[in-house]
């Protein structure tokens, strides 16, 4: 057992690296780093898209012949770690991470060979319509119905907390197609084209005063059968293979010592009064990194275990779990280092484009805007009760 | 980068499991527990036998020349069996500063032993003043005409009863007084003027103060070449937080699979413990601080060789994390076994107090994320 690279996997780190100086602008760095919701704006977070997909690396995760970059876990490794530590922007998840692999796993070819290449180049956006205002831990209550009626689907009822509905193109979507003995049954995935009549997409502005997420109404929304992915009735399977994939694919140690980074570097400045001399604060970054630190093992031992063609199962829901967790107590800490300054409200978005000079030092924007935005990490995509309960069941067979 | 163990590492977690699940039984703790010792000098052949007390030691001193994740595995096995075996007094601690500090002579005539079984070792170090800083030792040497004479007073010294021979740390007086010096002397267990008060140490095995009253030794007791010993021990110390945090990660295992199996057999209202969601929640948290503590000991192994501060982050890390969640977990299995958990009638109270050892053990959390803190650069605290 080993933590250090081999010559290969240092000289692929030194390819990502360049990757990223090369192609990463000021720009982009700078919006990211100001942006304090959970996912970047399309026009930063697809420009970066596209020069991935230059590369050849648009999508980390998927197999070479669906143009996935066919890397070691080593490499996924270095990619991701090299990738938060330079601050490049986030890309459409929704597409690459969530929709795309169910696509792969159970999509027609037809919708392989149409959708795929699509989200590689940054030309579809998309977004999950999964929650439904009656249905959110308890997913598969789900009301929207789908009736077919020839060769489409007639499609009516609401989704909502659905990030970046307003920016997106399609939308991937669970749909009730059946009365199933069960709720689960009955149950169809199907992908939806935003700009068919009788779509509205209504703003919902979280505590930390970004727009992220929407409702959206399905008023007699005509979506063709083709449209379905794999069979009838059988979408909670599928979606519950693409939550795994949201909970427990992504590498997120590295992001957290990013964000962790940029707290410790402003409790080190002046702008802050140098927080860290407060030992309180100086514990507690220990701490966090301490809990950064052994998630990270974790996730490599989650990957070793994938190389060698283990199932690392539902240790998913136990980094999601964690993940939540440690991302809020890095924002909690940040809210805490910059003391004072938290107390100023800036309205106005994105913050990398106000039109007027900031009542507090730039840098500080982000901070208390992150730390409520954050709140929702232990909340969406499975809150933590439900993930301690999968835990129960899966990790413990309770 | 690679995490997959190798046949040698799996194959010696198998025998290791096998050999402790085997000997290791409730009626042989109980046992151990009132022996003077602490322990059974017929096992410790057999671990002679097995190669695991040559297990870290170098090849050219009769050892395997193994390294840190092979002791975590060995000690992994040891927190599930309880095992009180003077392992880490006298491999892992004794035998490494032997390896460190030692000269050739003192290798060729010490190490062999040790991996044979002939010679315990054990590490007073700790004072009452220093609490747990490893720098701080009032412990006397001053030079005689004939080598040494020590004086001081030595606590929490791991099982010391059993050992030929003890490694004292001590600062050099010499004519202007008291120097910055810290060296290590090898004091023979019946030498004149030193009394040790033994006592059952918590959790298992034995524990003694030392006093060292004009202690006269010759001039090759002294550990090497004179030379500061302060990195030595830290590295050693580095080493054996990263070794008993593997033993807690056994430890917890055991208790979180036992309450596991309780709360599904213990029936109240008509029902399992378990079918309710706060204990199955409860239960959740257990089984994700056992795994977080899984990976902080395998993180220190991995970087136990690394250099110093890297090193010691990755120690002082592990131990505040795994101290933390040790006694989540110690506490909950006692709260889940309901009154049954507060006796001796169980198993769980021996698990229990072992991990509370553990956490104090060089230090508790709180001195550790402090360590960690000012490793970092941040707030001297």
């Amino acid at each position: 057992m080993d933590l250090t690279f081999n010559a290969e996997e240092r000289a692929f780190e030194q390819d990502v690296r360049d990757f990223i100086a090369a192609n990463l602008t000021p720009e982009m760095k700078r919006a990211t780093a100001l942006t304090p919701s959970v996912f970047s704006d399309p026009d930063i977070g697809m420009a970066w898209q596209r020069a991935l997909h230059r590369k050849g690396w648009g999508a980390p995760g998927w197999p070479a012949d669906h143009g996935g970059p066919d890397w070691t876990s080593a490499q996924r490794w270095i990619f991701e770690a090299e990738s938060a530590r330079a601050g490049v922007p986030n890309v459409n998840v929704m597409g690459v991470k969530m929709v795309g692999p169910v696509i792969i796993g159970f999509g027609s070819p037809e919708q392989k060979n149409f959708y795929l290449p699509r989200i590689l180049s940054g030309e579809d956006y998309w977004c999950q319509g999964y929650s439904e205002p009656g249905s959110g831990s308890d997913l598969s209550s789900l009301k929207t119905r789908a009736v077919r009626d020839g060769d489409d689907y007639i499609i009516n009822g609401t989704k909502i907390w659905t990030t970046h509905a307003h920016h997106a193109n399609r939308m991937f979507a669970l749909v009730r197609t059946n009365e199933g003995e069960r709720q689960q049954d009955g149950i169809s995935f199907i992908l939806i084209d935003m700009k068919s009549p009788g779509i509205t997409t209504r703003p919902i502005l979280t505590i930390g005063g970004d727009h992220e997420v929407n409702q959206v109404f399905f008023d007699d929304v005509r979506v063709p059968v083709a449209n379905r992915v794999g069979e009838e009735g059988k979408g909670w399977t599928y979606g519950k293979y693409l939550l795994e994939f949201e909970r427990g694919s992504g590498i997120a140690s590295a992001k957290l010592r990013d964000a962790l980074k940029t707290i410790a570097d402003l409790a080190a400045s002046d702008v802050t009064g140098r927080a860290i001399d407060d030992p309180d604060i100086a514990l507690r970054m220990s701490e966090v990194e301490v809990d950064i630190d052994a998630l990270e093992m974790t996730e490599l031992r989650v990957l070793s275990a994938l190389q060698t063609g283990q199932n690392p199962g539902a240790v998913s829901s136990l980094i999601k779990l964690r993940v939540s967790e440690i991302r809020q107590a890095v924002t909690r800490l940040g809210v805490d280092v910059i003391g004072n300054d938290g107390l100023a409200v800036e309205p106005s978005r994105p913050f990398y484009r106000l039109n007027h000079e900031p009542v507090i030092p730039e840098e500080l924007l982000p901070v208390v805007p992150e730390y409520l935005n954050g709140r929702a990490y232990t909340i969406f995509g499975g809150s933590s009760e439900i993930q301690r309960d999968i835990i129960a069941k899966m990790v413990l067979g309770l | 980068m690679d995490l997959t163990p190798s046949d040698e590492q799996r194959l010696l977690r198998e025998s290791a499991d096998r050999f402790v699940a085997e000997t290791f039984t409730g009626e042989y703790r109980r046992k151990a527990v009132s022996d003077p010792l602490g322990f059974s000098p017929a096992i410790w052949k057999q671990f002679a036998d097995l190669g695991w007390l040559a297990l870290p030691i170098g090849e050219a001193y009769g050892g395997l020349g193994g390294g840190a994740i092979e002791i975590g595995i060995l000690m992994e096995a040891f927190g599930r069996g309880l095992v009180s075996e003077p392992y880490l007094a006298t491999v892992v601690i004794g035998a490494a500063l032997v390896g460190q500090c030692g000269s050739e002579a003192q290798k060729q005539s010490i190490l062999p032993k040790v991996a044979e079984g002939k010679v315990y070792l054990a590490f007073a170090h700790s004072e009452r003043a220093a609490r747990f800083d490893l720098s701080h030792v009032e412990t006397t040497a001053t030079k005689t005409a004939h080598g040494w004479r020590l004086n001081g007073h030595k606590t929490a010294v791991l099982d010391g009863v059993a050992a030929n021979q003890i490694i004292v740390s001590a600062r050099i007086v010499n004519a202007n007084g008291v120097s910055g010096k810290l060296c290590l002397f090898l004091v023979p267990i019946d030498t004149a003027g030193l009394t040790l008060r033994d006592y059952a140490r918590l959790g298992g095995g034995r524990g003694c103060s030392l006093d060292l009253n004009d202690v006269q030794l010759p001039a090759d007791a002294l550990l090497g070449d004179g030379s500061d010993a302060l990195p030595a021990i830290e590295a050693v110390v580095d080493r054996a937080m990263a070794a008993l945090g593997a033993e807690a990660v056994g430890i917890m295992q055991t208790l979180l699979d036992t309450t596991l199996e309780y709360t599904k057999i213990r029936k109240q209202f008509g029902r399992p413990l378990s079918a309710n969601q706060v204990i199955r929640h409860r239960l959740a948290d257990m089984a994700m601080q056992c795994d977080e503590a899984r990976s902080m000991a395998l993180r220190a192994a991995l970087m136990a060789d690394a250099e110093p501060v890297a090193r010691s982050r990755a120690a002082s890390g592990a131990k505040a994390k795994i101290g933390k969640c040790a006694r989540f977990i110690a506490e909950q299995s006692v709260q889940l076994h309901g009154a049954m958990g507060v006796t001796e009638e169980l198993d769980i109270g021996a698990y229990f107090k072992r991990l509370l050892a553990f956490d104090t053990l060089f230090g508790g959390s709180a001195h550790h994320y402090r360590r960690h803190a000012a490793l970092s650069g941040r707030a001297q605290t």
